[in-house]
Order: C-alpha cells, then sequence, then structure tokens
C-alpha cells in the first residue's frame, strides 16, 4: 500500500501532534544532560533515572503515605533534586580528578544503583498517575490533543525560558556557563567550581523529576523507565549539538517528530531504526550535531 | 626485545597456563560454561582496550558487530548448511568489512559524538536483529545452530570448546601485544594524546583509527561465532545496547590502558552475578554498589590496584625476611 | 554429659540428616525475578515457593519432602544457560520447572536432552513443543489457541477487515505468526499489520495509521504495559473500532492501568482469571479456588494466571512423582506422559508421547470487561 492512499491532514497533524509531545519528553531529559554536560564534560548515564524517580516518587508518596497528588509531585521533585545533590557529593566529588571516562562508568553504576533499589523498595510494577487536568482530549482540525500533552509542553517551555534567564542574567548562571568554557580560568576568577558541579547535578535531576512528573501519566512509570528514555535524551542531545541547552530542546523535538512520522508513513518496526539513520547521516554531514559549534582545539 | 615486552610474554604464559589447567580443577560444566563466557568477553574487552585505551577512540557498538558475526554464521551454517568452519569465517570477514564501511565515516567524529555514532549503529543492528524475522528468527531466538566444530570434528564437550576458546583468547592477546609493541603502538598513543600532534608527526591518523577499531570489531566478531556455535542458540536481547555498555565498563574497570586489566575486568564483570546470585533481588543494588565503589577505590582499574596490591605485599615481605 | 552420650547423640543427629538428605526430591526453577520479564517470574517464584511449604507441610511428595532450589535469570539468555548449568551440573535436580520465557527455554533445552533431565516450561512458544522433545513438556496455553478464541468472537460478530497491533518480543512475534496465518486460513482480511517495541509508551501513530484503513476490529497482541497505552491511545484518538486484547494481559494489573480505556474491551483469558463465574461443578473449580486464595492470603498481590503456569508445572510434577511413585528423571519423564485429566489453574492437562502442551483451546473462555472487573462472555 502507498502512504498516498494513507497520508491525509488530519492523521499528518495528529503525528506532529505526538511526535511533538515525545519530542518535548527526549528533549528535556536532553536538558539534563547537557547542564551536567556542561559544568563536568560528563555525560551522566543517570539522568534517566532521575526522570524515572520523579514519576514513581510521585507514586510512592501517593500511595504509600496518601498525600494528594499535587503534593506527591512537588515532594518528588524536591527529593529527587535531593538524591541529585547526593549522587554528586558521594559519587563525583570524591574523584573528581579522575578521567572523564572513569566518571561516566560511575555513573552506569550509579543508574543501575538507584534502578535496583526502587526495584527493591518499591516493586516491579508499572504505575498510573492521573493526569493533571483530565483526559477529555481537545479535538484540533481533527486531531486529538491530551490535556496533558500541553502540560508537557507548557512546561518545557516554561522550563526553557527559565534556563535562558537563569544562564544570561543570574549571577549562579553565569559562573556555571563559565565553568563550562573553562574550568581553570572560572576557578581564578573566584568562582566556586565545585559547587556549581553540585548545583548543576541538582537542577539536571530536578529537570529530570519535573519532566518524569508531568510524563507519568502519558507514559506510565515503573523502575525501568529511566533506560530508554536516557538513550532517547542522549541522542536528542547530540542530534542538537552538546552543550547547547537549546540545541538538546530542540534535537529532542527532531527526533520525535522522524520517530512518529517514522511510524505512521514508513513502518513502525523500524521506526527507531529509522530515527538513528537519519541521526548517522546528519553526523556524518555535520559532525558535531544541529546546533553546535565546530570547536577548534589547540594541540 | 624491550623489558615490558619480555614482561608482557610472561604474563601471556601464565594466563595460557592458568587457562590450561582451569577444566582440571572445575568440578563441573557449570563452571566451564561461566570460564567460556568469560573467555569470549575478555576477547571482545582486549580489543576494545586497544581502541578506547590505547586509541582513546569510544565505541558502544560492539554488541552489534559481536552479534553480526554471530548471525551470519548461524544464518549460513543452519539455513544455508554451509560447514561451520566456513560460516565462521564468513561471519568474522562479514564483520570486518562492515566495521570499515561504518568506521570511515564514523571516525572523523570525536569523543561523545563518536559514541553517539557508534551507539546509533549498534542500535540499528539490534533492530534489525529483532524485525528480520525470516533471517533471524526474531525475538524469541535463533535456534538449531550447529555445534562448534573443527577439520569436521564436532567438539561434544564444554572441555573442547573450552580450550579452543583458551587458546584463541591466548593468540588474540599476543596478536595485541605484539600491536602494541610495534610502531603502531606507539604511534596511537600519540594519536590518543592529540589528533593534530599525531599528524604533524607524520602519522596518518584516519588509517591508524581505522586499523584499530576494525581490529577490536574482528575481536568482538571472533567472539561471536564462537559464542553462536557454543550455545547453539542466539537471541537478539544478547547484543542489545546494554551489552555495549557492558563491555566498556569491563575495559575501564580494568584499567582501561592494560590489556591484562581487561581480561580481569572482563571476568570479573562475568563472574560477578554468579557469585551474587544467593543475594537474589539485592544482586543488582550490589552490582551497582561494587561499580561504583571499585571506580572510586580504583581510578586506575582492576590492574591498577592489583599492581599497587602486589607492591605491597612485596614490600611487606621484603620487610618481614630483613627482620626474620 | 559424659563423651559416649554425646556420641552417641551426634550419630543419631548425623543419622536423621542423612537419611532426610537422602529422601528430599530436589526440584530445580528458573524463573524471571528480575529484568524485563519480572511480571512473569516473580508470581512464579513466589507460587512456587508456597506450593513447596504446602506440600511439605502435607508429608510431601510420595512421602518425600521437597527441596526447591530456583534460580532468577534476569530475563536473560547467558544468565539463563547458567543458572540451567548449575541446576543440572552442581544442584544436580530430578525435574526443572521455568523459564518463564521462551527464548531462555529454547537456550536451554540441549542441555536437558543431553543431561536427561526433563523440564516444565512456562513459556508457551510452539518451536518448544512442536517438535517434541522428549524432555521438554510446558504448561501454558498456546498462542495459537487464544488467537483461535479472538477469531472466532470476530466471526460471530461478522467482522472482515481485521488490523492488528503486536508488541516486537518473542510473544507479540509468536502472536503475530499465528494471528496472521490463521487469520488467513479463516478468510479475514489483514488491513494492518503494525507492530511497537516493548518499551515504547505512545502508540497514538500506530493507531492512527491504522484508523487510516478502517478495519472492523483491532487486535492488539503483547504484555503490560504497552496494551494499556494503547486502550488509552485509542480513548484518546476518539477511536470506535472495537478491540481486542491477548491473553497476555488477562491481569487486575491491566485494568488498573487502563483504568475507564480497558471497559469494553474482549479478551481471551483462562478461567482463573474470573475465578468467581466458573460453574461450582467445572474440574477446574476446587484447584483454581484454592490457589488464589492461599496466593491472596500469602501475598499482598493480585494474583495472575502467570503464576499458574508454575503452579501446574508443580502440579504435574506432584502427580507423576505420586502416581509413578519415583523421583528419578527418567521416571518422572515417562509418568509425566502417562498424565490425563489433570486439572491445573490454566486448564485441563493431558499428556501423551506426541503432545507435550496438554492443553486444548477450550482452555481458555472470552472475557469482557465491564464496570472495572472482567465478565465471562457466554
Amino acid at each position: 500500500m502507498s502512504f498516498l492512499t494513507v497520508i491525509d491532514f488530519s492523521s499528518l497533524l495528529q503525528y506532529l501532534i505526538t511526535g511533538l509531545t515525545l519530542g518535548s519528553i527526549y528533549g528535556m531529559t536532553a536538558l539534563g544532560f547537557t547542564i551536567i554536560l556542561n559544568s563536568t564534560g560528563v555525560i551522566n548515564f543517570a539522568q534517566g533515572e532521575f526522570v524515572m524517580l520523579g514519576g514513581m516518587m510521585s507514586v510512592y508518596f501517593m500511595t504509600a503515605l496518601g498525600l494528594t497528588e499535587p503534593v506527591a509531585v512537588v515532594l518528588a521533585v524536591l527529593g529527587t533534586t535531593v538524591i541529585g545533590a547526593l549522587v554528586e557529593r558521594l559519587a563525583i566529588r570524591p574523584v573528581r580528578q579522575s578521567p572523564a571516562i572513569n566518571l561516566v562508568i560511575i555513573t552506569i553504576g550509579v543508574s543501575i544503583l538507584i534502578r535496583g533499589l526502587v526495584m527493591f523498595f518499591w516493586g516491579k510494577d508499572t504505575h498510573v498517575l492521573q493526569s493533571f487536568s483530565g483526559d477529555t482530549p481537545i479535538m484540533f482540525l481533527g486531531a486529538a490533543i491530551m490535556p496533558q500533552a500541553l502540560w508537557v509542553l507548557g512546561v518545557s517551555a516554561f522550563l526553557l525560558v527559565g534556563f535562558k534567564f537563569f544562564f544570561s542574567k543570574t549571577l549562579h548562571g553565569k559562573a556555571m556557563l563559565a565553568c563550562s568554557f573553562d574550568v581553570k580560568a572560572a576557578s581564578l576568577v573566584g568562582i566556586g567550581v565545585e559547587r556549581m558541579v553540585l548545583l548543576s547535578f541538582m537542577i539536571s535531576a530536578f529537570v529530570g523529576a519535573v519532566g518524569g512528573v508531568i510524563l507519568a501519566p502519558i507514559t506510565m512509570t515503573s523502575y525501568d523507565v529511566g533506560v530508554l528514555l536516557g538513550l532517547k535524551g542522549f541522542a536528542a542531545c547530540i542530534l542538537g549539538g552538546l552543550g547547547n541547552p537549546f540545541g538538546a530542546a530542540a534535537g529532542g523535538i527532531v527526533l520525535g517528530i522522524l520517530e512518529s512520522l517514522g511510524a505512521g508513513f514508513i513502518s513502525s518496526a523500524y521506526k527507531d531504526a529509522l530515527a538513528f539513520v537519519i541521526l548517522l547521516i546528519l553526523l556524518f554531514a555535520k559532525p558535531s550535531g544541529l546546533f553546535g559549534q565546530k570547536d577548534s582545539k589547540r594541540v | 626485545m624491550s623489558v615490558s615486552y619480555r614482561k608482557d610474554m610472561f604474563w601471556l604464559a601464565g594466563l595460557f597456563i592458568v587457562l590450561m589447567l582451569t577444566p582440571t580443577i572445575l568440578p563441573n560444566n557449570y563452571y566451564l560454561t561461566i570460564m567460556i563466557l568469560g573467555c569470549l568477553h575478555a576477547m571482545i574487552a582486549v580489543g576494545l582496550c586497544l581502541l578506547v585505551g590505547h586509541a582513546g577512540q569510544i565505541s558502544l557498538g560492539h554488541a552489534g558487530f559481536y552479534g553480526l558475526a554471530a548471525y551470519t554464521s548461524a544464518y549460513l551454517s543452519t539455513t544455508w548448511g554451509l560447514p561451520v568452519e566456513l560460516s565462521m569465517l564468513a561471519g568474522v570477514v562479514l564483520t570486518v568489512v562492515v566495521s570499515i564501511l561504518v568506521g570511515m565515516p564514523s571516525l572523523k567524529l570525536k569523543g561523545h559524538y563518536l559514541a553517539m555514532a557508534t551507539l546509533g549503529f549498534g542500535i540499528i543492528l539490534s533492530i534489525l536483529f529483532t524485525e528480520t524475522v525470516d533471517i533471524t528468527g526474531g525475538p524469541s531466538g535463533f535456534v538449531g545452530i550447529p555445534r562448534l566444530s573443527l577439520a569436521g570434528f564436532e567438539l561434544h564437550r564444554d572441555v573442547d570448546i573450552f580450550r579452543v576458546v583458551a587458546i584463541l583468547l591466548c593468540l588474540l592477546v599476543w596478536l595485541c601485544f605484539n600491536v602494541l609493541h610495534s610502531r603502531m603502538g606507539r604511534a596511537l598513543r600519540a594519536l590518543h594524546t592529540s589528533d593534530q600532534a599525531a599528524q604533524a608527526m607524520g602519522i596518518d591518523v584516519a588509517r591508524h583509527k581505522l586499523f584499530v577499531f576494525v581490529l577490536s570489531a574482528g575481536f568482538a566478531g571472533l567472539a561471536g561465532v564462537l559464542y553462536a556455535h557454543y550455545l547453539t542458540f542466539i537471541a537478539p536481547a544478547s547484543f542489545g545496547f546494554m551489552f555495549s555498555v557492558e563491555l566498556m565498563v569491563m575495559v575501564v574497570l580494568g584499567g582501561m590502558v592494560s590489556v591484562p586489566g581487561a581480561i580481569i575486568g572482563a571476568f570479573f564483570i562475568t563472574i560477578l552475578p554468579e557469585l551474587l546470585r544467593a543475594f537474589e533481588d539485592i544482586e543488582i543494588i550490589l552490582f551497582g554498589l561494587i561499580l561504583v565503589v571499585c571506580m572510586i577505590f580504583l581510578p586506575d582499574g582492576l590492574a591498577g590496584g592489583s599492581a599497587r596490591l602486589w607492591a605491597w605485599v612485596k614490600t611487606k615481605l621484603a620487610l618481614g625476611c630483613s627482620r626474620g | 554429659m559424659n563423651r559416649g552420650k554425646s556420641l552417641f547423640l551426634v550419630i543419631v543427629l548425623l543419622f536423621f540428616c542423612a537419611t532426610a538428605w537422602a529422601e528430599t526430591i530436589k526440584i530445580g526453577a528458573v524463573v524471571s525475578v528480575t529484568g524485563a520479564a519480572s511480571f512473569l517470574g516473580e508470581p512464579q517464584k513466589n507460587t512456587l515457593l508456597q506450593l513447596q511449604d504446602l506440600t511439605n507441610a502435607k508429608g510431601g511428595m510420595d512421602g518425600r519432602q521437597v527441596e526447591l532450589i530456583i534460580y532468577d535469570d534476569e530475563s536473560d539468555v547467558n544468565k539463563c544457560v547458567m543458572a540451567a548449568r548449575k541446576l543440572l551440573d552442581q544442584d544436580q535436580v530430578a525435574v526443572v520447572i521455568g523459564p518463564s520465557i521462551s527464548g531462555n527455554t529454547l537456550a536451554i533445552t540441549r542441555f536437558f536432552s543431553s543431561a536427561q533431565v526433563p523440564l516444565i516450561s512456562c513459556a508457551a512458544a510452539e518451536k518448544i513443543v512442536f517438535p517434541v522433545n522428549p524432555w521438554i513438556f510446558n504448561t501454558p496455553q498456546l498462542d495459537r489457541h487464544a488467537a483461535l478464541k479472538i477469531l472466532q468472537d470476530a466471526k460471530v460478530k461478522g467482522y472482515t477487515k481485521l488490523a492488528i497491533l503486536t508488541v516486537s518480543d518473542g510473544y507479540g512475534q509468536a502472536g503475530r505468526a499465528v494471528l496472521k496465518e490463521l487469520a488467513k486460513a479463516q478468510g479475514f482480511d489483514l488491513v494492518a499489520d503494525e507492530v511497537y517495541s516493548p518499551k515504547d509508551t505512545d502508540m497514538t501513530s500506530q493507531l492512527t495509521k491504522i484508523k487510516g484503513v478502517s478495519p472492523e476490529a483491532i487486535i492488539c497482541w503483547g504484555t503490560n504495559p504497552g496494551p494499556a497505552v494503547v486502550a488509552r491511545n485509542r480513548m484518546q484518538l476518539g477511536l470506535t473500532i472495537p478491540l481486542y486484547m491477548s491473553h497476555g494481559v488477562a491481569s487486575d494489573k491491566f485494568i488498573e492501568l487502563a483504568g475507564e480505556a480497558a471497559e469494553g474491551l474482549v479478551l481471551p483469558a483462562g478461567r482463573l482469571t474470573a475465578v468467581d463465574q466458573v460453574p461450582d461443578d467445572h474440574p477446574q473449580k476446587t484447584v483454581i479456588t484454592d490457589y488464589v486464595a492461599n496466593y491472596s492470603q500469602k501475598f499482598n498481590a493480585p494474583i495472575s494466571s502467570f503464576g499458574g503456569y508454575a503452579h501446574d508445572a508443580f502440579l504435574l510434577v506432584h502427580e507423576a512423582v505420586t502416581k509413578g511413585g519415583s523421583a528419578n528423571p527418567e521416571d518422572i519423564r515417562d509418568n509425566l506422559e502417562k498424565i490425563s485429566a489433570l486439572p491445573g489453574t490454566s486448564g485441563i492437562y493431558s499428556y501423551s508421547p506426541d503432545n507435550h502442551n496438554g492443553l486444548d483451546e477450550d482452555a481458555f473462555i472470552m472475557v469482557i470487561i465491564e464496570n472495572g472487573t472482567w465478565k465471562v462472555v457466554p
């Protein structure tokens, strides 16, 4: 069957909306990657676990402690932020001087550990969170939009604007940006690099948890959702160009739309493969991602 | 021959003797199975050690090469009925060819971008293994692969397979040591420090990188065909992204630049879950914890750690002797 | 206490230990307690442990105590191979129950024919029991029977154009194969054949595409949580095309996950799913009621038919050992083949030398989800 017979406007719109929602999720995970990468040069493999913790903690606070959803959600985000700080303090700071690859392996270990702990204490079941504002779809030109998808889009946009402000207007933000350019120079001008690294772990845990919380009503949550999200987030990060938060968000959206269109028009079995083939072609054509700068390195 | 080369050869001889004696002290096939898988993982790890530790290039796609070779050999020997030796050769050759095609564009990328390219390649392969059901048997696996055979004799006993695998591992390690002690090895170390500087010294950077990449893919391919014909069953889940990550963990945990370290790392990661089996559900927690603790307290890996331990024991012994 | 007395005591103790040790029957099990298939392995492990206690409290099998050795394969082929080797070589068990998934079962069958120990798998793939390997049995209902039940229902309702949406893992692959084969054989028109990955969290694209070819019914084949996402996406898109599910989601967890979107869905399920609606005179009634009562009393978890597969495997071993009066691996194998009309939780088992599955499509009933609970379709 040729896809021309299937293509019609409302389907196309539906694919785009689906892709945009999925993509915002990838973008948010990618944002977390970028923040830690900028301050430490390390790809944090536990980023997906922060997303998972946001969702799973909300579920735990609601079912075990009987809290209402808004309270549970706020607590979960705060709790994950604290865990982000703990990860930095206990696993990263003691070995800050090690080569980046060692730190990467440590984050892999941390992600296995977090996943194991959540599995052991909160079980292996999948859980579902109530949508924030109901499940009645909004019909738009023949395509259905879920209210929760609007939440995802809105919160992602809000976070992006927030980061723009943070990095360009606040002292802490500028200090973190300075660290990302040159750690030594930053410490010479009096920036507490260690504190900035701690802050970056907290912020990216925070972003991850917020993503996890607003996602859970759409995707549901369990102890192992972090693996795939981490993977897609990393891909989004690379696609957008490392180090650029807006590139990361854009990369996520491109990836989400690619997947959704691929499933719709070509083949649902090969949609992920298709997204990665395109990603590879892009990388070969533009080796520093869509929005990355070409870096020149001195010998 | 240099002192360090002789040292490496002593180490290799030691490895060979230990591996050859292993079957006599193991009580049953269960331990042998672990050792065979350990040897296979070690084969891939030594290749990756050259790539990551010496050439400074990251790959998260080696599980894909491992699987590609395994599936090729399985398909040719089972579906087409080719002799096992020939299928295995074809599997390794195809893997080498594919790795050249993948390596040429990918190795122009740097750092995390290269990691992503190899990762993407690995994922594409693993999706192909899953979706081309008519060829690979799909997610539930490829059944009925003939057992490993040499010169027409099928190796029925696990002991025989272990010996073959162990000898091949030693050969690969020998090859690695020779590469490292050649001009090639010195060139690799130069380009690890800086691409541009190496280029300025007249080293053909692209060719050297590609050579090591293809060599390590070939090692993974050899391990893959052996795996397929040892287990006589393969499934896509064994060749996924997580296994690529696990391979990297073996190398880095081993100490990254050390070939013996990579072997120790491979056996450590293979054996550890079996040792932790008694802990049931908390096994995975312990595994993560041990990984983190090892990396924090042994920044130069298990190889560096054991070397320091050995030095410490020696000084203690020396002290004891001088006192006694 | 003098030396003579204590020596005597030690000897007596040793004697007791020795006899107790000699008399226990070692049953091995390898199930996926963790990893992707933990939803299968966890209830299976719980079930087996409970059955061990219950059986031993009642005097064991054929007067001998049962010693169960359970390993977790973490849903991983290599770990499963090692666990199987350990059970056979190190622990020297008389019979093995498991693994939970088809791929792992197929990976280890070879060991069992060479070790001459029977394996009773809790996985459903047809490759496990066709062609028959003398040492390999399985307990779950076949996917073929579930597909037949669904197509029967579709035929009655007059649907001719069908769409299938299957998960790309071993379970979905098997379902997709039988659905395609049977739909064609029965003259249905398969207008869409879509798949999703086990970890996918959104199936809107697939459903939109299916909507475009307007089938009269959709059959979704997968295990939680995927099908719950499908059900929710279907409702969100406002699709009214009837949706069939497979027996892979026949547990209360599915209703919890899919919520309102589960209403009106029809699927084949074992009688375990709707235990209270099984007529009292049905042969499976007692065994299911007992299992459900025991399980929910001990474990604070909802009952699932997956645990039932392990329950039935244990029951079959019990029957073979008791009836045959021997716990020799070869005797257990021979006596398993003699079992006939034994009611289990998943169906009524009749094994024979050329049938190692032992169930037929009568093991399934069609159920519909109404008001958040299961209702048997008459």
